[in-house]
């Protein structure tokens, strides 16, 4: 198993090269880009902020919104522009993987806003998504416990392999991106597309969880890299 | 003392959690990315990003916002507004019946106030009583990170005061990041800070400061004194910036 060699050449337990960078857009609060191969996402976050339309507001805590859009070239084929099921599914799942670790009774009475724009699409958006978002949340201050590292692995033919790309996930037997809080190790993230039997399904999360410690280990690299001169004090 | 810069999670040591960390297990952790303290005991993170949550005794520079019966709502640079009531912004009777309260604080003016109290539900009372508090003629604002306002002061003041001397403006320094300047070479001051924001971390920066200042004033064009300037209210000279 050991030797099996990928459509691009990677080894089994290998990720794509990864790439971040905190604080890329200048009118947002807090932001980042995040890239996994081709996978490329930006995440802007606003505030804590007043909350419009104020029935939103909750007396006791911030709330946490989050959008996923992917535009409309960062697939091949061109995807229609706007929200659609897929996007509002992602979305919500990224608020649940985010929440935990968000002190959200600091700041009563505000949204924070998480706005998360794909611009090239090759498989594992919603882990990018979810990368990135960290990175734009811990830029923008808001207090929170850790940063939560996101990673997909799955099946391909009858090997399990690491962060699943282009032809991979397409012709794949199975996808399970999760994502995952490196000090308590919990996951925050489960989702699976695909079919297979309870042990392999630990096999592919322990793999998973692997290759969510590498990019952790990235996450927090890119973030000391902005913050690092003011540091120096 | 070496401060460390630490990011969200990161461990801090074995005590009790102060202000931008947290506790789990007898251990503190960071919760945001900031220079790390410890206090006999006590770890706490000097944030570097964030935006600004009103605290007692802050002095802050606010926007009048709305005006109800007898307050005025006031806009800080914070999601929460402050309030100001009319018992707290001045010392003279004043009947509501006949006047109006827009002659005192109208929409749109700034005002330097200190925050009085903030609730557990943040509802954020201001008060006008400290002698430095006043409403601000003129001038122009500049917003800057609230974290790095302690760098544009400087150590007791001295950084504020050299580029007030040198410029010959005045200088009003709100903690919620909030910066009014007024005076002759308004936008030199202005770049002046602008540069100190983002050269925050720098050893020594007063001194550099000090060399850019000078070569700045050396192009600048002298001021001839209007006739109107002549005119303004005197303004008070105890030094601007506040510091409860």
């Amino acid at each position: 198993m050991e030797t099996i060699i990928r459509t691009d050449g990677r080894k089994f337990d290998e990720t794509r090269p990864i790439v971040a960078e905190v604080g890329v857009l200048k009118n947002a609060d807090g932001s980042a880009m995040f890239k996994l191969g081709n996978t490329t996402a930006i995440a802007g976050v606003f505030g804590p902020r007043k909350v419009y339309p104020k029935h939103e507001e909750e007396a006791e805590r911030a709330i946490l919104r989050t959008k996923y859009n992917m535009a409309p070239f960062a697939t091949s084929e061109r995807n229609r522009p706007g929200t659609n099921r897929r996007s509002t599914e992602i979305s919500l799942v990224t608020r649940q993987a985010l929440t935990p670790l968000i002190f959200l009774d600091e700041f009563p009475k505000t949204a924070i806003d998480v706005h998360i724009e794909v611009l090239q699409a090759d498989a594992s958006t919603r882990c990018v998504g979810i990368n990135a978002a960290v990175l734009a949340l811990a830029d923008a201050g808001v207090p929170m416990k850790d940063l939560v590292a996101s990673c997909s692995a799955g099946k391909v033919g009858d090997a399990v392999v690491l962060d699943i790309a282009g032809k991979e996930d397409t012709e794949g037997e199975l996808d399970l991106p999760i994502a995952y809080y490196p000090k308590k190790k919990h996951i925050t993230l489960l989702q699976m597309d695909g079919i297979t039997d309870g042990k392999e399904v630990k096999e592919i999360i322990k793999l998973a969880v692997k290759g969510c410690e590498k990019i952790y280990e990235e996450q927090k690299r890119a973030l000391r890299n902005k913050y690092k001169l003011e540091g120096a004090d | 003392m070496e401060r460390k810069l630490v990011i969200p999670g990161d461990f801090l040591g074995d005590g009790r959690a102060g202000h931008g960390a947290y506790e789990e297990d007898g251990k503190s952790f960071s919760s945001c990315i900031g220079l790390t303290e410890e206090k006999n005991g006590l770890f706490f993170v000097i944030p570097l990003s964030g935006i600004y949550s009103p605290k007692r005794g802050d002095g802050v520079i606010g926007k009048i916002q709305d005006i109800a019966f007898s307050r005025w709502i006031v806009d800080v640079n914070s999601p929460y507004e402050a309030v100001l009531s009319l018992a707290d912004a001045s010392d003279e009777f004043i009947d509501l019946t006949k006047s109006d309260l827009t002659k005192y604080f109208n929409y749109g003016d700034l005002i330097f106030a200190e925050i009085l109290s903030v609730s557990k539900t943040k509802n954020v009372q201001l008060s006008m009583r400290n002698r430095k508090c006043r409403k601000l003629r003129g001038g122009r604002l500049i917003k800057v990170t609230p974290a790095k306002v302690p760098r544009i002061i400087g150590k007791a003041g001295s950084m504020v005061e050299m580029i007030k001397e040198m410029t010959n403006t005045q200088i009003v320094v709100g903690q919620n990041g909030i910066v009014w300047v007024k005076g002759d070479h308004e936008d030199i001051a202005m770049d002046i800070i602008t540069v100190i924001e983002r050269k925050s971390h720098v050893h020594g920066l007063t001194d550099q400061v000090k060399v850019i200042l000078e070569e700045k004033m050396k192009n600048a064009p002298k001021v001839e004194r209007r006739q109107d300037d002549e005119e303004e209210e005197p303004e008070p000279q105890e030094e601007d910036e506040f510091r409860p």
